[in-house]
């Protein structure tokens, strides 16, 4: 397993040297006792890559809003249940908005197919000048370049699966492929971005 | 299920339909190979989310600052002999996601997310559990086949009913357990398909608390309008008078 080697994207979520990015961890022990400046500091240090992927998967802006804060309050109510030694705090939040932008995409469909309006994909990034904003800007370049180490039909299926929010046997469907074909590809295409950018624990 | 390995990548991004979602966090809870490939597969699918940044409007956070100051955080887990208890109770969890009847009931909100298994003392608020604790829990069971038992367990208040299951054989090569509620005119209404699992608590499509009884039959996969065969198992309702 490669080290991590960057100076920015420790996904254990230590402050990276000098980068001035927030300490995450320490944010959310703070967020579990009630702490509501500590909270919005997370906030602060994490909205737009939560909006960022919920707007991604979801499309329709004012859900997304709504799924994006639904995601905030459950970490609000929850953050006591994060414990380091599982993983970092980014995989943690991450993992919940990821899920509930899945989860509404979903329900949506089930109840009925309706408005496939689309609207813009997101508002062009805010390229603010907060610490966060540029750790999250070499991250995105390492994480592009980790992505082309993938296969195309690895990179393919897992861009389907996160950002489009499809089941694995959706996306086998989609790209017409044996059933079972395209759960193989998710999860080679993340053991090598994982491997890849270093981010095993 | 022999393969259900293959389905890490998948479940670690949500790429899984809520009955694979179900088998695997069942296999997780006894495989921590698994456990850690998930872990690792998320901080890399976490490491995705770095290409689609969006400052969200400043009227989101508004809101949320003002919502959280009415919500309570929980407490830390903490470790107690009620432990063993609580990890069993967990299990509702998973089985009341599995139904895709359970799915619609769920709907939103209520259901805590935990991205992470095998935490003793989570607390899950469920559809599934709410019935189950119900103050005004009913319980019929019947005896099935072999050593197969199965009770259903209503509650007129939230009228919903729940289908716990022991040892439930699987059902036949292209057959599948459908459930039913038989309304006050004697018909049966579909109440969603049982999962092919022996062990499992699934809530019930639609209204139980008007409902005179549940019924479970053999069906073909995808189940039926109404019930081809006749009810392995019947689980007469009481009436309120």
């Amino acid at each position: 397993m490669k080290s991590v080697n960057g100076t920015s994207s420790d996904p254990s979520g230590h402050p990276p040297e000098g980068s001035g990015a927030p300490d995450l961890k320490g944010l959310f022990r703070r967020s579990a006792r009630g702490d509501e400046t500590a909270f919005g500091e997370l906030y602060d240090a994490t909205a737009a890559r939560v909006h960022g992927l919920v707007l991604r998967v979801v499309r329709d802006p004012a859900q997304s809003e709504e799924v994006t804060q639904e995601c905030f309050l459950e970490v609000w109510r929850t953050a006591s249940r994060f414990d380091p030694d599982r993983g970092s705090p980014l995989s943690w939040l991450m993992t919940i908005a990821h899920r509930r932008a899945v989860d509404r995409v979903r329900s949506a469909e089930a109840s009925s197919r309706r408005d496939s309006t689309y609207h813009d994909e997101s508002q062009p990034v805010d390229h603010d000048s907060t610490a966060e904003a540029a750790t999250t800007a070499i991250e995105a370049k390492r994480v592009r370049l980790a992505m082309q180490s993938l296969t195309e039909a690895q990179r393919e299926a897992l861009e389907l699966a996160y950002f489009g929010g499809y089941t694995h046997t959706e996306v086998a469907s989609m790209l017409d492929l044996p059933v079972g074909t395209a759960k193989t590809r998710i999860r080679d295409g993340l053991i090598r971005l994982r491997d890849t950018l270093g981010v095993a624990q | 299920m022999s393969d259900i390995h293959g389905l890490v990548g998948a479940y670690a991004i949500d790429a899984v339909d809520d009955i694979e979602r179900e088998r695997f966090e069942q296999h997780l809870e006894d495989c921590a190979d698994c456990r850690d490939e998930v872990a690792t597969l998320r901080e890399a699918g976490a490491m995705l989310s770095s290409l689609t940044t969006t400052q969200p409007p400043s009227s989101v956070r508004d809101r949320l600052m003002a919502d959280i100051s009415t919500v309570r955080p929980l407490p830390p887990p903490v470790t107690s002999l009620s432990q063993h208890s609580e990890k069993r109770r967990r299990r509702w969890f998973p089985a009341a996601v599995a139904a895709a009847a359970a799915v619609a009931v769920l709907g939103g909100g209520a259901v805590v997310l935990q991205p992470w298994q095998d935490q003793g003392t989570q607390q899950q608020v469920t559809a599934t559990a709410r019935v189950l604790q119900a103050p005004d829990a009913e319980e019929v069971s019947a005896k099935l086949d072999g050593d197969a038992a199965a009770k259903v367990v209503r509650s007129p208040k939230l009228g919903q009913a729940v289908l716990v299951t022991k040892d439930m054989p699987s059902a036949p090569d292209g057959k599948v357990y459908q459930l039913w509620l038989q309304n006050t005119e004697g018909r049966m209404v579909p109440a969603g398909l049982m999962p092919d699992e022996a062990n499992q608590k699934v809530l019930l499509d639609g209204d139980a608390a008007s409902a005179t009884a549940a019924g479970i039959t053999v069906e073909p996969d995808g189940g039926s309008k109404e019930p081809t065969t006749n009810p392995i198992a019947l689980f007469p309702f009481k009436q309120s008078a």
